[in-house]
């Protein structure tokens, strides 16, 4: 017995759990392990062992084209439905690439830019998950905030910016603050759009809630697991409106396995947070601490 | 080997402000992070510079803390130190604005940036934090025979304000306060100190 106690710990180290995640690459960056596992027929790019706290993007091995996350297609049509087609669009995050892709496709003419501060995650993006860059779609290796000053100063203007670049782990507090929601809003042509994929639980949701608030006004609030923010300071559509650009898309959000109509349920304005909370500035930014 | 320079309060008095100084130090040096990063980012060369910036400054500062010790140590010269630690330390505050988005315009290298901004808002207040351990060595030092047990206590104090003040600034005050309130209430902190060591040393002689 008491042999068999002390081999159990060694037990335990070598035997492989079922059903786990297989590593497929794993790379070291300057900031973390960004790591490829494969599972039940997908692929999923991850910050941690064995996807521990969430995944960054997902693909499905056999038909790599459709969504595998929940948020991209509220993200998307976020976006598509909100406002005029876009001509230029900025994602800061790229993560697996998968909403870059997309927008590709969908708007052939539209310039796309993606900040991404860490270029192994666009290395793997590119290896794994199919991203490729064109004239049309390229990829800045920059800090978020430092790229949208950049670009304010050089005069370019968006109709789309896309903020991605949270994960459940850490939180760039820099990226969430008025002051930088009021840059991103100063780099909007005027019909421009806002769309920020953010978090559903925690005190944080409040805080970001009313930072939003203070500097877009109302803006649309699709909840899932995830949270995506619409904003536009042009003012938000009416439903009608929403109803006939999500026809439009309907028939290419499809071809990615999303139903624009289940998309459209989820636009609602409706305040369920503390509108007291504090607004989050580059002063008072305690994200990571907030959520918790 | 000299009598000892301090004794009763005027020696505790001693500990404390190498403990605040070790506070203050780390204390400013997150606050340095979140000061730099609306306009250098958050990247690991915005932290790579921030501390590399600390660590010369301070090790330049325990050369000439040390050069200084030698002239006639009195405690009101450490509260001088400091204070003008605490003083040179204001102009974080002007400085991190329009300052340095226009430095972070002309220095487009995110590590270059970062680094020469951490210079002009952190070097000098820095360096003076540093003549501070050193030069209370010297103040608290009776013996040749104790002299390494009083330096490793005074390591031990600073050491500990440090691991304090980044614990604290970085679980809890930013958490309650914003970055400005908490520097100006660390540098008034620091000059009240630099009072009181004044203070202290004109009820001895």
């Amino acid at each position: 017995m008491k042999k068999f106690l002390l081999l159990l710990p060694l037990a335990l180290l070598l035997a492989a759990p079922a059903a786990r995640a297989q590593l497929v690459h794993s790379e070291k960056s300057l900031y973390r392990e960004v790591l490829v596992y494969e599972e039940n027929g997908e692929r999923c790019m991850c910050f941690t062992r064995q996807c521990r706290i969430g995944r960054q993007s997902c693909i499905f091995l056999s038909d790599p084209h459709r969504f595998a996350l929940n948020y991209t297609r509220m993200m998307l049509g976020g976006m598509l439905f909100t406002g005029p087609a876009p001509q230029r669009v900025l994602i800061v995050g790229l993560g697996g690439g998968s909403i870059p892709k997309a927008l590709r496709e969908i708007l052939p003419q539209a310039q796309i830019d993606v900040a991404e501060i860490d270029p192994a995650v666009t290395r793997v993006a590119r290896r794994f998950f199919g991203f490729k860059e064109d004239p049309k779609m390229k990829v800045i290796e920059l800090d978020g905030r430092v790229y949208v000053k950049r670009a304010i100063r050089s005069g370019v203007k968006y109709d789309a910016i896309l903020l991605d670049a949270f994960d459940h782990e850490y939180i760039p507090e820099h990226l969430l603050t008025r002051e930088f929601l009021a840059e991103v809003k100063s780099l909007l042509t005027p019909q421009g759009v806002v769309v920020g994929n953010t978090f559903s639980s925690s005190k944080l949701y409040d805080h970001e809630s009313t930072t939003y608030a203070d500097v877009f006004g109302t803006f649309f609030n699709l909840k899932a697991a995830n949270r995506v923010i619409v904003a536009r300071p042009a003012g938000l559509p009416d439903e009608a409106s929403l109803r006939a650009r999500a026809q439009e898309y309907e028939k290419v959000l499809s071809t990615f396995g999303v139903d624009a109509q289940s998309v459209l349920p989820m636009f609602t304005t409706r305040p369920d947070w503390d509108v007291k909370a504090r607004v989050l500035t580059d002063q008072y930014s305690p994200a990571n601490l907030l959520n918790h | 080997m000299s009598q000892r320079l301090l004794r009763g309060p005027a020696l505790a008095l001693c500990y404390v402000v190498a403990f605040w100084s070790g506070f203050f130090v780390m204390g400013i040096e997150l606050l340095g992070g979140r000061i730099l990063a609306p306009n250098f980012g958050s990247s690991i060369y915005v932290w790579g510079a921030l501390i590399t910036v600390f660590m010369l400054a301070l090790s330049l500062g325990y050369l000439a803390g040390g050069r200084y010790s030698l002239h006639n140590p009195t405690l009101s010269r450490l509260g001088v130190l400091l204070g003008v630690a605490a003083l040179t330390a204001l102009p974080v505050l002007p400085l991190a604005g329009t300052p340095l988005e226009n430095l972070s315009i002309h220095i487009t290298d995110p590590r270059f940036g970062s680094l020469s901004a951490a210079v002009l808002l952190f070097f000098i207040p820095t360096f003076f934090s540093g003549m501070v351990s050193p030069y209370c060595v010297r103040l608290l030092v009776d013996a040749e025979e104790s002299s390494g047990r009083r330096a490793g206590q005074l390591y031990f104090v600073s050491t500990f304000g440090s691991a304090t003040g980044t614990l604290l600034t970085s679980f809890y005050l930013v958490l309650w306060f914003e970055v400005n309130t908490i520097l100006l209430a660390m540098i008034v902190l620091s000059l009240a100190l630099a009072v009181l060591s004044l203070l202290f040393n004109g009820r001895r002689a």
